[in-house]
């Protein structure tokens, strides 16, 4: 097992090493000359000269990715004498839009995302495997039926849609939810302000979720329930209470381990359209920000923390499955 | 002899979109202790339903059932087709316990057989932890796996299809059942293996003095261990009688048919396996007759009675051997001397 932990763990880490140097190849062929983005529409010449100077943008490729690369290890200074600056490791860069260490402005911004992505995949998770599993247990009756209807509105109303409902009618219109102008506060600062500034995004984005784990909690539980195993534990005369929880839900909601980390890794990226429309400063409108900006510095940062995101879930789900199921625990 | 299970004029009807289908209609039976009664029959003949009937393994609301079947047990008798969830549920694992067709999948994944067999043994007996771990070990050494102390805490992949079958057995029998249903335990097997199965699960029944009901379309597999035959057809039985009836004086047109569809070394080398021709009627639309009158050659001969109208009865034609044919008996008697296992293969 810990040999198979450490394979993973080389892998993965190559894998994100590949995934560095394609990113990083990929905005180097962008018609943009990144220095003369550093200063607007009033830039003189020899100011950017100097940013290119300053940011390392006039060495050669190879050696701009080695000093990227290394900056996440070990920081990195920009410029010389007074203009000198440090951008601490893990370094991923300095937006010259915002003025910022790049890296900061991660760290402001993931915050945000993390308990967006969280608490949205803890109500996701409650009410899809619940509906589900209710679903299947009551098959073909009015739950099933109503639980139908839920999941035909959740997948296809648009987040965009929900998002916007929800804010006119639980906000605007009928005020159940208040309205919140402070701005992100921290869980452990305030909780309770917390889970009102949270709760709308958190059901935007849990709603069409929801939607999918619902149907797909039932009719796993059901093909599940068709199984041999199953039969065998009916036979030894078990209660219908430990078939369903030990034997069936154990075989069957094993593999949503898989599905709901990849889709909290998605998630981790940056929900854009949720953020976008509560106007949360994650991680996801900090990129489509950054996009719009042309501020290249912080998108290179985020499209690389989301591959980074996805693989190490990606490992985290794996090794998850392997304690769930012996069949693919390996030496 | 100590009666076990009494099966009373059952029907069992699975109501669908198109129509009734009559899966099991109308069969008696009994099995008594320390006996291997069989049912032999083909595919959609009924007999797996029968058996899982036994245990009330359907789904009880989509199924209709009729008739009785009483599980005698110590307490008394209990009859599984009147009786409640919580009534059928005891019974389970203590009284009647099944081994399946597929030992590959009978067992769970995700759980050691060490667990599997304990939770088996715990939700009737109620004993502690390493109390029903030592009776695990001592089940899987009886069923004949080596090391089980090691292998008790492995997980069912890490069987063979032989041994995970043992471990079924050794699942079933825990809780000391009177009644072992055997729903075709040696199918999914090869050969060899299911030569041993068969004699432990012979073995095991002289040990414990159980009554087996043995479910199986294999007759290679009945002339072994069976004593009693029942000859499944349409949902109905054909013919009833002792292995050596069946195989040596075969009354039922049917019987024949089987019995000379057994491939044999010991053939008379025309080359050719001989089938019976045609399809089993649809379950929804039985015919008016004799279910099997559209397939049988003797349908022809009959004086008196018409197979395509009239259904024929399980009648007793010769002390403890039932048929249900039209023919007369004396013409029933000569083609079954024809038809009769060749000895030594049946």
């Amino acid at each position: 097992m810990i040999s198979y932990i450490a394979r993973r763990l080389l892998y993965a880490a190559v894998i994100l090493l590949l995934v560095s140097m394609a990113v990083y190849a990929i905005f180097q062929f962008l018609p943009f000359d990144p220095a003369a983005l550093t200063c607007g529409k009033n830039c003189r010449p020899n100011l950017i000269a100097a940013n290119r100077v300053r940011l390392g943008f006039d060495k050669p490729v190879w050696e701009q990715y080695w000093l990227f690369l290394s900056g996440i290890f070990v920081g990195r200074d920009y410029g010389v004498g007074s203009a000198a600056f440090t951008c601490p490791a893990p370094s991923l860069g300095y937006s010259f839009r915002q003025n910022a260490c790049v890296t900061d402005l991660i760290k402001q911004a993931l915050p945000v995302t993390l308990s967006l992505a969280i608490g949205a995949l803890i109500l996701w998770l409650i009410v899809g495997i619940g509906l589900g599993i209710l679903a299947a247990r009551f098959k073909d009756s009015p739950i099933d039926t109503g639980s139908t209807v839920f999941v035909l509105i959740g997948t296809s109303l648009p987040t965009f849609v929900t998002g916007l409902l929800l804010l006119i009618y639980l906000t605007l219109k009928n005020n159940i939810i208040p309205l919140n102008f402070d701005g992100y506060i921290s869980i452990f600062d305030n909780p309770a302000k917390f889970f009102i500034y949270f709760l709308l995004p958190w059901i935007t984005l849990a709603f069409s979720f929801s939607a999918i784990y619902t149907r797909y909690t039932r009719s796993a539980v059901i093909e599940t329930s068709g199984e041999d195993y199953i039969r065998t534990a009916w036979a030894k005369g078990l209660k219908p209470k430990v078939v369903l929880r030990k034997h069936t839900l154990r075989a069957a909601l094993a593999p949503l381990t898989t599905m709901a980390g990849l889709d909290f890794a998605g998630l981790l990226g940056g929900a854009i359209l949720t953020e976008t429309i509560f106007d949360l400063p994650g991680l996801g409108r900090m990129s489509l920000k950054a996009v719009n900006d042309f501020d290249l510095p912080v998108v290179l940062a985020t499209t690389l923390l989301a591959a980074a995101i996805v693989v190490i879930m990606n490992l985290v789900v794996d090794l998850l499955y392997a304690v769930l199921d012996p069949r693919v625990r390996v030496g | 002899m100590t009666r076990l299970l009494d099966i009373n004029d059952l029907h069992v009807t699975f109501p669908t979109e198109d129509g009734d289908v009559r899966a099991v209609d109308g069969i008696s039976l009994t099995l008594d202790a320390g006996e291997t009664v069989a049912i032999v029959g083909e595919s959609g003949s009924g007999k797996t339903v029968t058996s899982l009937s036994v245990l009330g393994l359907h789904n009880r609301k989509r199924t209709r059932l009729n008739g009785e079947i009483l599980v005698h047990t110590e307490a008394g008798a209990v009859d599984v087709v009147s009786c409640n969830d919580e009534e059928l549920r005891k019974l389970r694992g203590s009284a009647v316990a099944m081994i399946f067709q597929d030992p590959m999948s009978s067992l769970h994944p995700y759980y050691s057989i060490g667990n599997q067999l304990a939770e088996a043994y715990r939700v009737v007996s109620k004993a502690s932890k390493s109390d029903a771990l030592k009776r695990c070990v001592e089940m899987l050494d009886l069923v004949g796996i080596p090391e089980p102390q090691k292998r008790v805490k492995e997980y069912p992949h890490q069987f063979s299809g032989g041994m995970r079958q043992r471990v079924m057995i050794a699942m079933a029998l825990i809780n000391n059942p009177r009644i072992l249903i055997a729903d075709e335990p040696t199918t999914a097997l090869d050969v060899t293996v299911q030569a041993q199965i068969l004699s432990l699960l012979k073995e095991l029944q002289r040990e414990f003095n159980m009554g087996i009901l043995l479910i199986t379309h294999d007759l290679g597999v009945v002339a072994e261990v069976a004593d009693r035959v029942n000859v499944m057809y349409a949902g109905k039985v054909v013919e009833r009688g002792s292995v050596d009836d069946i195989y040596y004086r075969p009354l039922a047109p049917y019987t024949m048919g089987l019995l000379s569809s057994i491939p044999s070394v010991y053939g008379k080398g025309t080359g050719r396996l001989s089938a019976i021709p045609g399809q089993p009627p649809s379950l929804i639309s039985l015919p008016e007759g004799c279910s099997f009158a559209s397939r049988c050659s003797f349908a022809s001969q009959v004086v008196g009675a018409s197979c395509a109208t009239d259904a024929p009865h399980l009648i007793e034609d010769e002390p403890g051997h039932f048929a249900r044919c039209h023919l007369a008996l004396a013409d029933r008697r000569t083609a079954g001397a024809k038809f009769a296992a060749k000895g030594g293969n049946a």
